[in-house]
């Protein structure tokens, strides 16, 4: 067994024994997916009712999980915290999803998806995982479309794609800049009629505050009623957490301000390892902040890279207006250093060179933190019609949010959290390493690698949540018998009262720090030190700073009115007390490996070009994390990546 | 700039209301309507004083969940959620109104948050197609005329945050369940469905407690997506045919 | 019912009997004016409206099915309107304490509009159908009636307010009518609104131009 010095950083975490995907056939890639649905047991139909599934979440993944398992005949419990499960974040995904249709015939075909993926993910994904995600993309569309998503068509009637950054093929569907929000609603209703036919137990505004385990297998969680402030226990065959990344532990995300990281950190306490915590995804075009108040950051659609040119001043520190620098003095960097690429170079290459001339002083706007993108060349050159005609919704989003009119005035840019690969470690079969819980969507880990290609979240989401956890949850089931949990075995009491016992705290601690200052305390040290580029003094800062700031917390905050109502403030110090753990594992996980990969950069991980450089030799595996407790070190076990259909290569746009 | 807020505060479905008077001070005219509301809930907490309790989670415009009536008018002067509404639309010194939805079927949970689960029973009813996973033909089976697909999408864009309701004299859902109603049928994918959609989704929307329409137009003034009044009438007339055939398909 | 227990179905009896009203106020308005041809063109006009369908009806057999026929769309557009706007009043219970008109003076004036137009109707049949209240009253001879009627002042300004109302009514009504019935759309509702604007105006004055002749003189 290897142990952590091999590695040359941290030693606050010991080595434990690595871990293998068992789920997993062997034999041709192309196979695998078909022979594992056929060596899963089966659950008689008659039977199904009986089984109760825990559904967390009702995004992309959850809702189609929750719709997909009641059509199937399971009794579905399903949670959201906001008033209705419609509102689930997936709705904000603009681009559009991926599917291997090959309408166009123009070279597509599953393995090329599969092949984009794992070299979108620089090779840190899982090969079976992200074959059998190209294969059901096809039948997603299917699916999708007879529900009625109303997808772009073409005039004869087909279904219109286009092309999304980083590949060659036009695969992407979408809806016009709504993709998302369509293939949502499609879901939504797709649940609201296994609703209305009582098939889930939908229980909106009530949110997931720990997992119940029991002899080892995960039985059911505690939930919060956001209304009247009840603690309650379900119990359950099995529970699947469909809760979402934790991109908000940034505090500035474009993330919903509620989405949040607790329902799958409990579960990291309660024995799932949490894989990758270090990969985050940051995407280069939004809207930069505009002072102190910010609450949240607006994503803009990556197509305006495809006519804006990216630019900022030679100088350091010009303060002229953008109009009066002369073009001798404008620094157009991508354009200059990527020659091939320009201004199309992939989200973390475009937003490590925006953070890079920001930190030379030549940023623009407030604070300098913001890049321009420019149209007047696109607008001299196609006319303001046909600009306004291709992106005039981006225009008018930009010029609500800033008062400022990008057809006369450069708009100003910047990267932001967006997306994170990281989440709970999850097999072949989603299932974590507690057996019976299950993690789809963007909290688990399992497809996209060190790095996610646009229009891909929908399509990992809906493959989960349609078409793969039913699949395999059913084995779990049939090889479960089902047995009743009393409801006051010591395990339901002990979960319970650590829950209460964790909320009475928040409330009685009366101090004199709002919950959200801690929030942009850490969201500020973590973006500094754990953001776009990490190296090993800055995340050791950090990881001493945390702890402290943990401290402080639980000295320190104020939670107003008590826990028997709607409390929002209570709902959000509970969620930064989870990130405030996070946040830890997050930082000696970038810390750890010493490699820079996807969207994890470590500056002593370079090229001599200055680009991430792979050390496959080393970190060729998933790091999962195993919880020992607050403030303890946790345990690394590895899961080796081997890579027998797409062989590692670096990447180069220059 | 400085301002008096006018706001609702009402501490459960059950106890009074009223309308309470704070002042906020030096915010930025960048700011969101709701990053407004969370600096003055971050003074309260400091104060002592129970934050003011409002529904918001994207803050991008498309979640639905956020919304309240400002000076009268739902989700404030501009044509535009809540938090997409800044506050370089008010002036300094301004005395602003802030309330809840109002509608017998949006019950005040506390504060400005009200409950709008009528929706969801509402799509519950008929607002789907009945499409089970893994039962979809091949998706290119059926071409979509275009200009169907369109007026389709336009329809599907409605993110459910009642502000139709709330602006609507009689209190009326007309506009939400015609979006729905009218995206569905629209498609091909939905005629198998299109008479017991119509029908059942205007039972439930009537069992709801919602008003009528009268027509008045409020709702598509105020709606952020742009759904069109036209969309009333297009369920209207769906309405009739599915009665005609007495709820039955071709 | 089903259909009646809707609120679209109510809209819909609603719109039915008022097309059929609106209908009937437009052959009304022009055998209104018939009273400027003097007495003869107008008694026997009168005289002619209790032999339509003769000889296959009998005499005034039209007319009582036309009176009843009209008296079931009052009481089913009154029934509907009434049980709607209950509902509707229900709906909202707590109103805003900002308060501001949005929606347009036509529109707002439904309601009460509609209650002023059916009080009118009671003292127009009593005035002008059984002669009752009529200062002349005397049947068969409408045109000194309604000579006498508008010599009054009272008779002019409930005339005359009730035309307004009607005016009004059906300004909006038209409109929202064509909704109910599906006819709205996009293109069509420039259409529909200038429609409706043109009825309320060709009726309301048709209707005010008898008082009206009658005060300056014109019909005597």
């Amino acid at each position: 067994m290897p142990d952590s010095r091999e590695h040359p950083a941290y030693v606050d975490y010991t080595v434990g024994d690595p871990i293998s995907d068992t789920r997993a056939p062997d034999g041709p890639i192309a196979e695998r997916w078909d022979r594992r649905r056929f060596e899963a047991k089966l659950v008689n139909p008659a039977n199904r009712r009986k089984h109760t599934v825990i559904v967390v979440g009702t995004g992309l993944a959850g809702g189609a999980a929750g719709a997909t398992l009641a059509e199937q005949g399971y009794h579905v419990l399903q949670f959201c915290y906001q008033d209705s499960p419609r509102r689930a974040h997936s709705i904000a995904a603009q681009g559009g999803i991926n599917a291997a249709k090959n309408y166009r015939n123009d070279g597509d075909s599953i393995h090329r998806l599969f092949y984009d993926t794992v070299k979108g993910g620089d090779f840190r994904a899982r090969e079976s995982n992200v074959h059998r995600l190209a294969q059901v993309s096809v039948e997603i569309i299917d699916q999708c479309v007879a529900q009625g998503v109303p997808f772009a068509r073409e005039y004869g009637g087909l279904l219109d794609t286009r092309s999304f950054g980083g590949v060659q093929v036009s695969r992407t569907f979408y809806a016009r800049g709504q993709t998302g929000q369509q293939l949502l609603l499609g879901a939504y209703q797709a649940l609201s009629r296994q609703i209305a036919a009582g098939n889930v137990e939908m229980r909106p505004r009530t949110e997931m505050l720990d997992l119940i385990v029991i002899d080892g297998r995960a039985r059911g969680i505690v939930a919060r009623d956001l209304i009247t402030g009840r603690v309650d226990t379900h119990l359950a065959d099995a529970v699947v957490l469909a809760s979402g990344g934790y991109g908000n532990v940034f505090h500035l995300s474009t993330n919903a301000k509620n989405s949040n990281a607790t329902a799958i950190w409990r579960a990291h306490r309660r024995g799932a390892y949490f894989a990758n915590p270090c990969f985050t995804q940051i995407h280069p075009t939004c809207i930069p902040r505009s002072g102190e108040h910010q609450s949240k950051l607006t994503l803009m659609s990556e197509s305006l890279r495809n006519d804006g040119r990216i630019w900022v001043p030679v100088r350091a520190g010009d303060e002229r207006a953008p109009a009066d620098i002369p073009e001798d003095e404008r620094d157009y960097y991508l354009e200059r250093i990527y020659p091939s690429f320009g201004n199309l170079v992939p989200r973390d290459i475009a937003s490590r060179a925006a953070k890079n001339v920001c930190d030379e002083g030549r940023g623009v706007g407030p604070g300098g933190q913001g890049v321009y993108l420019d149209f007047a060349d696109a607008i001299a050159r196609m006319g303001r019609p046909a600009v306004e005609a291709r992106y005039g919704n981006l225009f008018d989003m930009y010029a609500r949010i800033t008062a400022e009119d990008p057809y006369r005035v450069p708009m100003r840019i910047y990267p932001a959290i967006h997306y994170t690969m990281g989440g709970l470690w999850v097999d072949y079969d989603l299932q974590t390493t507690i057996p019976g819980l299950f993690a789809i969507g963007e909290a688990n880990f399992s497809d996209h690698g060190a790095n996610r290609l646009g229009a891909s979240a929908l399509m990992q989401g809906l493959a989960d949540g349609y078409f793969i956890l039913p699949a395999t949850l059913a084995d779990y089931l049939a090889g479960h018998p089902r047995d009743e949990v009393p409801a006051d075995h010591p395990a339901v009491t002990d979960a319970v009262f650590q829950v209460t016992d964790r909320l009475y705290r928040l409330l009685s601690n009366n101090g004199d720090r709002t919950p959200d200052s801690f929030h942009r305390e850490l969201g500020e040290l973590l973006w500094d030190e754990c953001g776009m580029a990490r190296n090993e003094n800055g995340l050791r800062k950090a990881l001493g700073r945390i702890p402290e700031l943990r401290e402080e917390f639980w000295r320190r905050v104020r939670v107003p009115g008590d826990g028997k109502e709607l409390n929002q403030s209570l709902e959000k110090a509970n969620r930064i007390s989870d990130y405030l753990e996070l946040a830890e594992l997050m930082c000696l996980d970038a810390l750890h490996r010493a490699e820079s990969c996807g969207g994890h950069f470590r500056e002593e991980s370079q090229t001599d070009s200055g680009e991430a450089a792979r050390r496959d030799e080393e970190f060729g595996y998933a790091a999962a994390w195993e919880f020992q407790g607050t403030g303890a070190a946790p345990v690394l076990h590895r899961e080796d990546l081997t890579f027998d259909y797409v062989h590692p290569t670096q990447r180069s746009y220059a | 700039m400085n301002l008096t807020l006018r706001i609702w505060r009402q501490r459960d479905p059950e106890s009074p209301g009223a309308m309470t008077t704070y002042e906020v001070a030096d915010i930025s005219p960048d700011m969101s309507f709701l990053e407004m509301l969370d600096t003055l809930n971050e003074e309260l907490i400091l104060r002592g004083e129970e934050p003011v309790a409002f529904d918001h989670d994207c803050r991008e415009g498309i979640c639905g969940a956020c919304g309240v009536v400002i000076n009268g008018d739902a989700h404030g002067p501009e044509r535009t959620t809540t938090c997409q509404l800044h506050m370089r639309s008010f002036e300094d010194g301004d005395t602003i109104d802030v309330e809840p939805w109002r509608a017998a079927a949006f019950p005040v949970v506390k504060d400005l948050v009200v409950d709008r689960s009528a929706f969801d029973r509402i799509i519950g009813s008929g607002g789907y197609v009945t499409a089970p996973t893994g039962s979809a033909p091949e998706a290119h089976a059926t071409p979509v005329p275009k200009p169907s697909a369109d007026t389709a999408f336009e329809h599907a864009e409605c993110i459910g945050c009642g502000a139709c309701v709330a602006a609507c004299p009689n209190g009326s859902a007309m506009l939400f369940t015609s979006a729905k109603v009218v995206h569905l049928n629209s498609l091909p994918q939905g005629a198998p469905e299109r008479e017991s959609r119509v029908l059942d989704m205007v039972d439930t929307m009537d069992a709801e407690g919602f008003g009528g329409c009268t027509v008045t137009g409020m709702c598509t003034t105020v709606c952020p997506k742009g759904i069109p009044l036209s969309s009333i009438s297009t369920m209207n007339r769906e309405f009739l045919r599915a009665t005609r055939r007495g709820g039955r398909p071709d | 019912m089903r259909f009646w227990r809707s609120t679209v179905g109510k809209k819909t009896v609603m719109a039915v009997s008022g097309a059929i009203m609106l209908l009937y106020l437009v052959f009304h308005m022009a055998g209104n004016l018939k009273v400027f041809f003097g007495p003869d063109e107008m008694n026997g006009y009168a005289h002619w409206l209790r032999t339509v369908g003769e000889p296959v009806l009998h005499h005034e057999w039209f007319l009582w099915i036309a009176r009843v026929a009209l008296l079931a769309a009052v009481v089913g557009h009154a029934t509907a309107a009434y049980q709607l706007s209950r509902r509707d009043v229900a709906a909202r219970p707590v109103g805003y304490r900002h308060r501001r008109a949005r929606t347009s003076y036509a529109t707002r004036t439904m309601r009460w509009g509609g209650v002023i137009i059916a009080l009118f109707l009671v003292w127009h049949i009593l005035d002008l159908t059984t002669g009752t209240v009529n200062p002349n009253g005397e049947a068969g001879r409408p045109y000194e009636n309604i000579v006498a009627a508008f010599h009054t002042w009272y008779g002019n300004t409930i005339y005359i307010v009730a035309m307004l109302a009607v005016g009004l009514h059906i300004r909006h009504g038209f409109y929202g009518a064509a909704q109910t019935l599906g006819a709205g759309g996009r293109t069509r509702d420039r259409l529909l609104k200038a429609t409706a604007n043109g009825l309320a105006l060709l009726l309301t004055v048709g209707f005010l131009s008898v008082p009206v002749g009658v005060m300056t003189g014109i019909v005597e």
